[in-house]
Parts: C-alpha cells; structure tokens; sequence
C-alpha cells in the first residue's frame, strides 16, 4: 500500500490502485472533537485542488474538507451517515471520506510525509 | 480541514461521581427542585385550563377544509399548567437571581417599571393596522426613541424596524449594498475583524458579499495597517465592533474611519458594546456610518430566555433613501407611516418584517431612557467600565488576562492560568455554577485561546462582584490544591450535570411524539 | 439612582484597587477629539412617577382595541389571553433570563422551548419545528431562503393571497441571494391558479392558508403540482387559531411550514414582539434556520434538553451559516406554551370553532346591507367584502364613532385601484352580537 501525504488543513490522502482514499487526520479528529455529522460530496462530482469537498460537523464547529488534489470523487464511505463517530475512532482508517478518480500521482510529491506533517504539527500547538 | 473553534475532546459527560445527589430521595427530588415531566406526560383530554361558551351548532362554511382526527395536545387544568411552569421556571439562573457577567451580552437589571408601562392598553392593545389617527401617541413615542438614539449616536436618521442585533446588521449592510448599487458601484467584499462575532460574517455573506478577516495585533486591536492594505476599490465595507470584542476600544478607528471612507467603503459598527460608551463617546464623532443597537443590551429590554430583542439602526444622510420601511414621517395632521418602497421611499431596501417594529421594546426602552436621562446614561457606561476594570484587577493575579489593562466593560482573560491543572476554560465555567453565578462568555472571541470573556454590568452592587471575586479565587486555590478532577467533574448541585451534546447532535430528538400503538396481532 | 447600587465609597474604593485616579482614566483610549465633555441635549434622570406620567401621556393618544368594536385582522389578531399566561412569563427566572447556552441552569428555558416545537409540529401537521424566529413574515423569507438551498433553484413564487407584508419581506431577503421572486397579482377571489406558475427552476411556492382576503382552501393538489416539478410547497400560517378548525398544512402536502403565532398568548402590541413559527420535515432539519432545543441525557442519566444542531447557525459557521439569525422570540414562545397548554386539545378546537362562528354571524350581518358583497364561500375567521363606495374614508369615518371595521385593502395594496372598495374583516372570540351589530348599522350609515 502506498504512504500517506497529508495537507497543511489536515487532511490526509492515499493512494490504492487507481483510486486516492481521502480523510482527516487524527490530529484534526482530535481537535474538532466527537463527530456528529458528515455531509459527503455527490459520486461524479469534479474537484480541483483545494477546493471545498465535504464538511465535517462536531458539536461545536463544521468544518471545511478540502480536496488534497483535483479529482474525481469515485466513492464515498456511506457508513459514516451513520456511525459517523467513526471518524473519531480510526480517522485514518475506516474514517476514510472519499476516494477520488484521475488524480495526477505525481503531485503526492508536494504533499508532507508523515514525518512532515509531525513536525508541521508539533509546530502549531 | 479549515480551523474550527478550540473545544476539548468532545464534551462526553463525567461519569456519576460522588452518587450522593439523588440517591437521598425517594421520588428523586431535591426539596425545592422538583422534576417535572412534559406536558404531554400529564395531559388528560377531560381538562382544560379555560372555559369557553360551546358555539351554537351551525353549518361551518370551511369549504371542506375541517381538521378531522385529534391533534394531539393535552389537557390540563390552570392549577397544572401553573405548577407546571413554575417547577420548570426554578430550574433557570436569570439576572434577578445573581450576577451574570456573559461578554458582549449586558445582562444588566431588566427594571420593572418598564414592564408594568409596556402593558398599559393604551400601547399593548393597539393593533397595527388601526386609522393612524388613533395611534399618534404610540407613533409619537417611536419617533422620541429615535430622537434619543440620534441625540446619542450623533447620527441624523434612525430605522426603527429590526427585530434583533443580527437583524439590525442584516438593515445595515443591505443598506449599504443598496448605496453602492444605486451610485453604480461595484463592491463585493467586506473586510471583518478576526475577532467579530459570527453573526458579522454571516450578514456579509447573506448581502452577496465575500468577507476578508483583518488580524487582530499584539495589542488586541484590529491591525491598522494590515487594514490599510486590503482597502481598496472592490471593498463595500468594515464590520467593526467598538469597543472591540476583546472588551478594547480601537484607539485607531478615526484614523481607520479615514482610510476607509478615502477607499470609497462604508463604516458599519456593531453596537453590541455601546453600553460601555453611552453618553461619553458618539460613534458619529468617530466616523461611524451605520451602527445597529441592541435594545435588549444597553437599554434593559428583557433578555426572556432569548428573545424578543430589537435592532434599531442609526444611519448618515447619506445612507438614508434605503433605510428600510416603515418610515415615520411627519404628515399635517401628525404622524403618519410611508409602508412601501415607493414616493419618497423608493430606494428603499424594502420591507425586513411584518408590521413596524418591536412596540413592546420600544415602550421599555424609552422608559429607562426617561428613566436614567442623559445624565443617568453617562453615568451608565462609567460604572460599567469600572466594574469591569474592578474585576480585571482584582482577578489579574488568579487569572490570566489576555491584553494588559485597562479595559472598557468587559475584560478577557484566556486559559493559561489552568494550563497546569490540566483544567479547561470549560471545567473553570461549570465549577462557577456550583458557586452560583452564570458563567461568563466563554470561548469567544476566538483569537484568544479558551477565552473567558466577563461583562458585569453597571447594576452590580460591589458585594455581588466581590463574591464573584472571592469563587474564582477559591476556585484557582482548589486548583492549587489538586482539586482539578472536581471541576472537571462540575457542576454537581445544578438541576442538570453536564448534559451530552454529542448525543443530541448525533440523533437529534426534537420533539415528544405519541408512544407507537402496540402492532396489530398477525 | 435606583438602577444604579455603586455608591460613590464604592467607586472609590475599586478605582484604589485598580490603581486608577479617576474614571476618566479608564477612558484613555478614547480619542481626544471623540470625547464628549458636555451633555448631551437629553433630559435628566426621573423618577418612577414622572416617567409613569410622560408614557400615560403618550397612552392615552391612543385609542386600544378593547375600547373600540374592532374587527381588524390582517396578520395581528385579537384574542383572550388568560389571566395565567402574563403572570408566568413575568417570573423573573423567565422574564430576565438568557439563550440556554449553559444547559445545566437553564432546563426551564429547553424544557419550554421543547414543548413549544411539539406543540407547533402537532398543530402544523408537520414532523419538526424549531424553537421560532422573529414573526412570521420573517420566518415566511427564511422558508424561501431555505428552498433556494435544499433544491438549488433561483424561483420564488408567491400566491396572490398572500399578505403583502410577508411577500415584501421575502422580497427583501432574496435581494441579495440570486434568486427571483415570481409574486402573482392580488388573488380578492380566492381563485389563482399558482399550479401553472410551476417550472423547473421554481424552488419553493409560497401560500397563505387562510389567504390575507379570508379565503380558505384545498392546497393538496398544489402539493401534489409542487412534488411533481420537484419544488417545495411552503403554507403560510397568520391566523394561528385558525389550525384549531382547520386541516392543517401538513396533511396536504406542505413541505415547509411558516405562522404568526401572535395570536396566542401574545397581544396586538402594535406590531411587535410577535413570533414566528417554523415547522418543516425531519429529512430537512439539517437547513432549518433558528434554534432548536434537542433532547438528550446528563451525567447522571437523566433526561434533559440543550440547544442543538447549532452548527448550522451563524455564531459556527459564519458566511457558510443557514441564516445570520441570533435570537429566537423566547418569551413570545413561552407565552404561545402556555396559552395553548391551558387550552389542550378541547380548549384550544373550542376557540377556534367560536371564532368560526362569529365570523359567519359576522358575513350574514354584513350581506344583508345594500350594495355590499361577501366574496369569501370558504373561510375561518376574516372575510373581504366589496362595498359600494372606497373603503378606506368609510374606515376613518367609523374610527371617529369608535368602530375599527377592518383593514382596508388598500392599505395593504396601495397601488391597485381595483381593490379601493375591497375591505378585510376579522371577527373573533372577542366580539360580542352586540358589537356585529353597531358595525352593521355604522356601516349602513356611511354607505347612505
């Protein structure tokens, strides 16, 4: 299985096959606190990079979901509708939001490892 | 991601700790706190609370269109619905009951004379619609209140129809979009401090504006001159509140007023925190050009659970062909009502809610105006502010204030007095409630980390803010004292304990339904 | 001063303890220039007799409701509040308490409001209700708002029948929200036909039910045109009262349902505070504007409420916020609770089916006079009648002999010539036959 990159918002992207799997990251699972409600982007739906893709509500905050790279969402994980608490217990895991189609592989690159991101992490708080 | 406000992990509930509190009682009671089950739990079809004449049976003439089956509302008698409320009623903190230092809300004494005024027939039992010959006293006295408020502001229009704060800025930025238009301009963003109350944006966004934050700088205040920099020929407007949401006044903001209007912009103010300048400041003189009032904030309309409020906007001249209607105008033969966006009111931004405006506030607003006159108004925003300068000294050693000193009516501190307890600015809030005060604001404004946002208001005595004093003291020694796991376990002696939020959210029960008949037997 | 407690030792003694000589010095960061150092031109402060005398002054230049025979509806309705009603919400834990932000000490609040959306869902016909808006008009423009989102379409149609307020308002707020209101004209007769108006780009029609002229219809089969284009069918509610006779909207198809709840337990107050009911289906909870209060558990297990789904507000979400709305009408809800908790079920069908009755006494008394049409076959407890002459000076004549006999329709449409002799009248519970019939003579009167 290929590694995980991760964006400065927090969200993580991988790579299986032909698909890219999209999530957010523990850090940020952890910070927005017990999810209540995901609202997922339509199958076909176009994105280019950084756009709004998906919107995660805790209690006390929604929050944006930007996509890591253009695509196209292939997929997206219907059981969050409703266990969505499973984005707090395997964020970046079984918490996964969407995988998207045509994503230029080669733009991983720009992305952080996940050393990167650790340290871009320990950085902020 | 984008950020979202700091919280702590989820506000799962404590488990039941000491056990102690209900396992006294046999029915589960607490002397005078009863618990009281929904209406629809005690309801019986055979009571009623009123008796009312049976009509005499004659044909309806609805068309075909009367409700058949039940509608499901229960019965009771008055004696029932009297305990019934009153049960649920000493389950509420409430201003009569202590202090309530909530930031940027100004809980101040709602006076009672006021109340007893606003029900004089001769204002509750007006219907709008009536002729306006038999009204002029009710529109002589909305006219007297937007005197006050021109005389205050130092601005020369008033519209009175807001419904509420969020309402007012709602008037105020369509009014400004509306001057834009009409001149021929194109402006599509709006520049708004990163320490605004949320409700700023969103009234941005609901005008079709794209909004831009301003940072705020190390001394609090909005960043004058990263301000400057994004001032230019596509901006509508600034959304500023003043003082400033960290309880500041912008030391800046004639010299911002300035540079905006140079820029073509208009000056919008949020006059959520006038009651700290009442009297001794008029925004007019600081180059203000919209600014809405919470009648419910500096001029003691009741709070009531959360409504109703009133947002009356003050406007420039020339801004005020779009004031919203209904207009009062001065007719020969007295007051009259321009009610639509025509003649003289053509330009208007049109019509924001039915009818012309919250009466019933107008009439306690005008009565504690009359009340305090000028003089009691200055004198006002002088107690407010030194309360809470009061406050920020006597707690500056306990807490950690987020700017140094002074401060206008509100003063904030952030939470890195509790750091190393490992105690939030939550469990800090919900120990209050113990020691018997509503929590002050808390996370907000968002630029300072678990902020705690404290307005006590002029009505205070001194011993009622000393006694505050005295529990966040005793609450921070607790602290020093290892006592972190009782706050993070608090509140314990309120009618509640910490409720579950996330499960509301997850599977939101909005409503008592009717419990399912049983299944019919195959 | 009364409100005031601080004494001048007390002022002294906190401005020692911040270390500050005067309070002017807290006032430092006020720009020189902006600092007023004269009083304003405002009276002084007075006492509880003079500020009684200034406010009855201005009381007694007007003439209430209760002193005239008064047949105004229009959106504000006359109706007996029980005695029980006022003194509750005068109970200081309710009259000076705040939004339920810290659920623990504030179960009074959530307990009501909870009560108060089941008791709109069940009245409305409709599965969820929020904890209401600012007045119906408003809440009739946050429905609007509402189905511009949930079906991302630009059109707004609204009924002839709809009162020229609530249609003003939505105006107002689809200004600025690419979107198109499609207002079809004055419908006196009640006999539109708004199915037509239909299209693909129509997110929502908007229907006052009783209509502003009195006109009381089916909308199941607009419901059924709506479900068909995919658009959202939004019944609009002024006469709350109405729902205790009526088949509600929820029964015929509604998708969003929108009332002035005014007329219980709140009085005419000249327009305001009134209170906005919103009820809507439970796949939409996620794009309802306002509070909502939800049920949950506490530490300890037990039942309680705390606002939820508060993510969709603005003080979350800001610019992506469902609406910039704050406040809700908290005390206008409590008092709607508690009226119609002392009504229950009989009480509250009762009322409605006098109101019914005097409004039908009401139209045979005005049918019988020369030259005027009753043009209402349908109705609950306002007609329009047509008289033989404009009605808005035989309106101002009868106001002098202290009869309100009605809302000329000119006032509320006054571009539209063809509706000066049109006039719109309400009877309710509160009307006596004594008062039907000194409105019938007056009226004869005038019409001389």
């Amino acid at each position: 299985m290929a590694e995980t990159r991760y964006t400065s918002e927090h969200e993580w992207i991988r790579l299986d096959g032909d698909l890219a799997t999209v999530g957010i990251s523990q850090y940020a699972q952890e910070r927005l606190g017990d999810v209540v409600y995901v609202e997922l982007p339509e199958v076909g739906r176009k994105v280019g990079a950084g756009d709004d893709m998906a919107v995660v509500e805790s209690v006390k905050a929604a929050s944006e979901v930007y996509a890591p790279l253009a695509g196209e969402v292939a997929e997206v994980n219907e059981a969050l509708n409703a266990k969505p608490e499973t984005i707090n217990e395997d964020a970046e895991g079984a918490g996964w939001f969407v995988k998207l189609k045509d994503v230029d592989a080669g733009k991983l690159e720009g992305l952080m490892d996940a050393e990167a991101y650790r340290e871009y992490v320990k950085g902020l708080d | 991601m984008s950020r979202g406000p700091q919280r702590p992990a989820g506000t799962a509930p404590a488990t039941a700790s000491d056990g102690g509190a209900f396992a006294g009682t046999v029915g589960g009671n607490r002397a005078l706190l009863i618990e009281e089950p929904l209406l629809f739990e005690q309801g019986d079809p055979a009571r009623a609370g009123v008796d009312l004449p049976e009509p005499e049976d004659a044909a309806p003439r609805l068309g075909g269109i009367e409700r058949a089956g039940a509608i499901g509302l229960p019965g009771l008698s008055e004696p029932e619905v009297v305990r019934h409320f009153t049960r649920l009623s000493q389950k509420n903190y409430a201003i009569d009951a202590g202090l309530f230092p909530l930031g940027s809300c100004t809980m101040k004494h709602n006076p009672r004379l006021n109340e007893r005024l606003a029900r004089l027939p001769g204002f509750a039992d007006l219907h709008p619609l009536q002729p306006l010959a038999t009204v002029q006293g009710a529109l002589a006295l909305m006219d007297a209140l937007g005197h006050w408020l021109k005389v205050l502001t130092g601005m020369p229009v008033l519209a009175l129809p807001p419904a509420a704060g969020a309402h007012g800025e709602l008037c105020g930025m369509m009014v400004i979009r509306a001057a834009h238009d009409a001149a021929g301009e194109d402006r599509r963003r709006v520049l708004v401090p990163e320490s605004a109350h949320g409700t700023n944006p969103a009234t941005a966004a609901a005008c079709g504006y794209a909004v831009e934050s301003i940072p705020a700088d190390g001394r609090g205040r909005v960043d004058v001159a990263a301000l400057k920099g994004k001032l230019g020929p596509d901006i509508a407007a600034i959304m500023i509140t003043n003082p400033n949401t960290c309880g500041l006044f912008e030391t800046d903001i004639i010299e911002i007023a300035r540079a905006v209007h140079g820029a073509g912009a208009y000056f919008y103010c949020d006059g959520a925190n006038f009651n700290a300048i009442v009297g001794r400041v008029r925004p007019a003189d600081l180059g203000i050009d919209v600014m809405h009032f919470n009648l419910h904030k500096t001029f003691s309309t009741p709070h009531g659970g959360g409504g109703p409020g009133a947002g009356p906007v003050a406007l420039v001249e020339a801004l005020a062909p779009f004031a919203p209607v209904p207009w009062i105008v001065h007719g020969r033969d007295g007051f009259a009502l321009r009610e639509t966006a025509e003649g003289e009111a053509a330009r208007s931004i049109g019509r924001l809610k039915a009818f012309h405006g919250q009466m019933g506030m107008f009439v306690r607003a005008y009565a504690y105006m009359l009340s305090h006159g000028g003089d009691g108004l200055r004198q006002v925003a002088e107690d407010a502010v030194l309360a809470a300068n009061y406050l920020l000294a006597s707690l500056e050693d306990t807490l950690s204030p987020a700017y140094p000193g002074p401060c206008m009516h509100e003063c904030l501190f952030d939470d890195e007095a509790l750091r190393p307890y490992d105690v939030s600015t939550l469990d800090f809030a919900k120990a209050l409630i113990d020691e018997g005060f509503h929590p002050t604001t808390i996370y907000f404004p968002l630029v300072v980390h678990g902020a705690m946002l404290a307005e006590p208001t002029e009505t205070e005595p001194k011993a009622e803010l000393d006694r505050f004093i005295a529990a966040v003291r005793g609450l921070k020694d607790r602290l020093e004292r290892g006592g972190a796991e009782r706050l993070k376990s608090a509140p314990h002696y309120s009618p509640r304990r910490r409720l579950d939020e996330t499960r509301a959210a997850r599977a939101p029960v909005l409503r008592w339904s009717p419990p399912r008949p049983p299944e019919a037997a195959e | 001063m009364r409100y005031l407690p601080l004494t001048g030792a007390d002022r002294k003694a906190m401005l020692a303890a911040i270390g500050a000589a005067s309070v002017d010095d807290l006032f430092a960061d006020v720009p020189e220039a902006a600092r007023l150092t004269e009083p304003l031109d405002l009276p002084p402060h007075a006492g509880e007799i003079e500020v009684s005398r200034a406010l009855a002054a201005l009381a007694a230049r007007n003439v209430a409701a209760g002193e005239a025979a008064s047949f105004l509806g229009a959106g504000a309705y006359r109706h007996h509040v029980p005695a029980t009603v006022d003194h509750l919400i005068q109970r200081g834990e309710f009259l000076t308490s705040y939004t339920p932000y810290q659920p623990e000490i504030s179960q009074g609040t959530l307990q009501y409001l909870f009560e108060f959306q089941t008791q709109v869902a069940l009245i409305t016909g409709m599965e969820i209700a929020n904890a209401s808006l600012y007045d119906g008009a408003s809440a009739c423009a946050e429905a609007a708002l509402m189905a511009r989102r949930a079906t991302r379409r630009r059109k707004v149609v609204a009924s002839g029948g709809l009162h020229p307020h609530w249609r003003d308002t939505v105006a107002t707020l689809l200004r600025y929200a690419d979107a198109e209101l499609v207002a079809a004209p004055a419908d006196p007769l009640g006999g539109e036909d708004l199915a037509s108006r239909i299209d693909a780009d129509t997110a929502c029609v908007i229907v006052q039910n009783p209509g502003v002229f009195g006109h009381l219809r089916d909308l199941s089969a607009l419901g059924r045109a709506c479900a068909e284009k995919g658009a959202l069918l939004v019944v609009c509610v002024a006469e709350v009262v109405s729902l205790g006779l009526c088949v509600p909207p929820g029964a015929m198809g509604a998708d969003i349902v929108v009332a002035e709840g005014q007329g219980l337990g709140n009085g005419l107050n000249f327009g305001g505070p009134y209170l906005g009911l919103f009820a809507t289906r439970e796949r939409f909870v996620r794009q309802m504007p306002g509070r909502i209060a939800g049920q949950t558990v506490d530490a300890d297990g037990r039942r309680g409420w705390v606002l939820t789904l508060s993510t969709r507000e603005q003080h979350i979400r800001r610019e992506k916020a469902t609406s910039n709305i704050c406040t809700n009408s908290g005390l206008c809800a409590l008092a709607f609770t508690i009226h119609l908790a002392l009504l229950g079920e009989a009480g509250f069908r009762r009322l409605a089916r006098i109101n019914h009755a005097r409004a039908c006494e009401l139209a045979d008394r005005l049918a019988a006079i020369k030259g005027v049409a009753v043009l209402n076959d349908a109705f609950f407890n306002e007609i329009t009648v047509r008289l033989p002459a404009p009605a808005a000076p035989v309106v101002d004549r009868l106001a002098e002999d202290g009869v309100f006999a009605g809302v000329p329709a000119a006032r509320l449409f006054p571009g539209e010539g063809a509706l000066a002799d049109h006039l719109i009248l309400c009877a309710t519970e509160l009307n006596t036959a004594d008062e039907i019939e000194r409105l019938g003579t007056a009226l004869e009167g005038a019409l001389r």
